[in-house]
């Protein structure tokens, strides 16, 4: 679930144009030169091609072949096999849920933190906190929530005791997909504070100033000047929230054992057994379906970022 | 003449920020203190024991917990690895760019953010192919596993890198290197890296957070790993295992907390610096 986001603040220095380097010399030399440079690029464009570029074809392209090599829609076809339109579905609104909560109770932390000192010890550990919560998360995150509310965990026990309160009258609901919102709420929250506090420090005091001498409260100053100014930071970021939930793997395959509720685990299945549906290289269209969701979802969110640097300058 | 305070100070008050942070912060901290309280469970006995943390160290346990330790140390060779593989690939080729092709940096940029875009659990199901062939050429030692890692750290890796590299005025620095007579060699090793030196560190360290956590490419390819070793032996002795994720979750707390130091140390510096200009 490692996400947090190098985005936000990866155009920040844009404004910065390097300065060309002066041109001197035959330009034969310097045409020689360049191409030696060139060569310098080849070791990081191999590797690339090689480990991110290749893999992601191969993961898209065999979800158009079967077994035996032929090339098929078969399993293009089966994405839509109610069995995985469900596990989507599930994912969608697992991703959703989570996005939403995760974006307003991280954005109310962003609130909270306005008028500290960014060096303070406050924020450092506020900072380094969120980042650990948000890209550690995984296998630890599973234990940890078997520990407060599995069958036997501290907050279970307790409520039970206490207040004779069992929250699994109902059935044992944290292996399933519902027992995923509060873990997957747990590394949401930090990455929203991660990516929006930079938004939130860009409101510029100046702002607020002529809103005062506009006559506006702070009333006005959130409704009418911050909510206008953040929106793009906000919705950028809940998509942000919403392709890491939905990507998500390693919290889902510790806790979720068996079955395959949502997408990642539908792709583990294939991966493992190559017979989802009875069908091999399943995990290709699979993989395909989520890199169409992710592309889509990244698209608008840097549509939305673009809108967002243009405040922060 | 100045407005009150409250309508130009759009903090919150001391009182609505403590509210705020001691809520979330004590949410938050339940499932930590819950799996401490774990692991100093007395098991089906009932009651409190430090046995488990105990016996974490005991030469006499070292057998049953030889999972831990093999995953524990692919780790840290996979850590050191991808770290190599960014200051050795990923780190010339920003410089280069920087310095020789401007117009390069959005596509850069743009393959450096991909890996977010194409999620762990997708990379791995054309990774498979890919390891059948890298396993030929360099047998199938876990070390091989940092190329894969080395993609999953670049979004991270280039980001504070790169804010360090647009800090510097690169293009400068080696030009007057250049015209003292320095080779390229000496700019790269001598100006460049010494003037990089926090986004480097900054940089390894957040490579050796993510390749610590790592968990989906590491159990898909079936190798071992600090996190599969977790989830293996979680089912052996729990207690352990959530010792041992304990502990790895206050060592890259740490290490975190060391970046915002790095990073708090650079701007004071140059604020410093910029008062005395």
């Amino acid at each position: 679930m490692t996400m947090a986001s190098a985005p936000s603040d990866a155009s920040g220095d844009a404004g910065v144009l390097p300065r060309r380097h002066p041109r001197s010399g035959p330009a034969i030399i310097r045409r020689q030169k360049r191409g030696l440079a060139y060569l310098g690029l080849t070791p990081f464009a191999f590797y690339v091609l090689l480990f991110l570029a290749l893999p992601t074809v191969f993961a898209m392209a065999t979800g158009f072949f079967d077994n035996a090599g032929k090339f098929t829609f078969g399993n293009i076809a089966a994405i839509f096999d109610p069995v995985i339109l469900n596990t989507f579905f599930a994912s969608f609104w697992v991703s959703a849920l989570t996005a939403v909560v995760g974006a307003l109770v991280g954005a109310l932390v962003c609130y909270a933190l306005l008028g500290t000192r960014p060096d303070g010890p406050l924020r450092q550990m506020i900072e380094s906190a969120s980042s650990v919560l948000a890209q550690f998360g995984g296998v630890m995150l599973a234990f940890a929530f078997i520990a407060t509310i599995g069958v036997q965990g501290l907050v279970t026990v307790w409520l039970q005791t206490l207040f004779h309160f069992n929250i699994y009258a109902g059935g044992v609901w944290l292996y399933t997909v519902p027992g995923l919102i509060l873990p997957y709420i747990y590394f949401q929250v930090p990455l929203m504070v991660i990516t929006f506090l930079p938004a939130l420090e860009g409101l510029k005091p100046q702002w607020a100033e002529a809103n005062a001498t506009l006559g506006g409260g702070l009333g006005t100053y959130w409704v009418r000047i911050a909510a206008p100014v953040l929106a793009p930071a906000f919705f950028g970021s809940l998509l942000l929230l919403f392709a890491n939930a939905f990507s998500a793997y390693a919290t889902a395959a510790a806790l979720i054992s068996q079955g395959s509720q949502i997408v990642p685990l539908q792709i583990r299945a294939a991966l493992v057994s190559e017979t989802v549906l009875g069908r091999s290289n399943m995990a290709g269209a699979l993989a395909l379906g989520m890199i169409v969701v992710m592309i889509v979802v990244m698209t608008a969110y840097s549509l939305l970022q673009s809108r967002t640097t243009r405040w922060q300058r | 003449m100045t407005a009150p305070a409250s309508r130009t100070d759009i903090a919150p008050s001391r009182l609505v920020r403590r509210l705020i942070l001691g809520i979330v912060g004590f949410l938050f901290a339940i499932p930590i203190l819950a799996m401490i309280e774990f692991t100093l469970r007395n098991g089906l006995a009932g009651g409190y024991t430090v046995a488990h943390w105990t016996g974490l160290f005991d030469p006499a346990n070292a057998s049953r917990y030889q999972v831990v330790y093999t995953g524990l140390i692919n780790s840290l060779v996979l850590a050191v690895v991808t770290v190599a593989i960014v200051i050795l690939i990923l780190l010339p080729t920003m410089v280069l760019v920087q310095l020789k092709f401007p117009a390069l940096r959005r596509v850069l940029e743009f393959i450096c953010i991909i890996p977010i875009t194409v999620p762990a659990i997708v990379l791995v199901v054309g990774l498979a192919p890919i390891y059948s062939v890298v396993a030929k050429i360099f047998g199938s030692s876990v070390w091989t596993l940092a190329f894969a890692y080395g993609i999953t750290v670049l979004p991270y890796a280039y980001r504070t890198i790169q804010s360090n590299l647009g800090a510097i005025d690169a293009n400068t620095l080696s030009e007057a290197a250049r015209s003292l007579g320095a080779s390229w060699m000496a700019v790269f090793l001598r100006v460049l890296i010494p003037n990089l030196r926090r986004g480097i560190m900054a940089a390894s360290f957040i490579s050796v957070a993510v390749v610590l956590g790592e968990f989906t490419i590491a159990s898909l390819l079936s190798r071992q790993n600090l996190q599969t070793a977790i989830l293996l032996m979680s089912q052996s002795d729990p207690y352990v295992a959530v010792i041992i994720a304990l502990l790895a979750l206050a060592f890259v707390f740490v290490l975190l907390l060391l970046i915002g130091r790095i990073g708090t140390a650079g701007k004071s510096q140059r604020r410093k610096n910029g008062n005395r200009s």
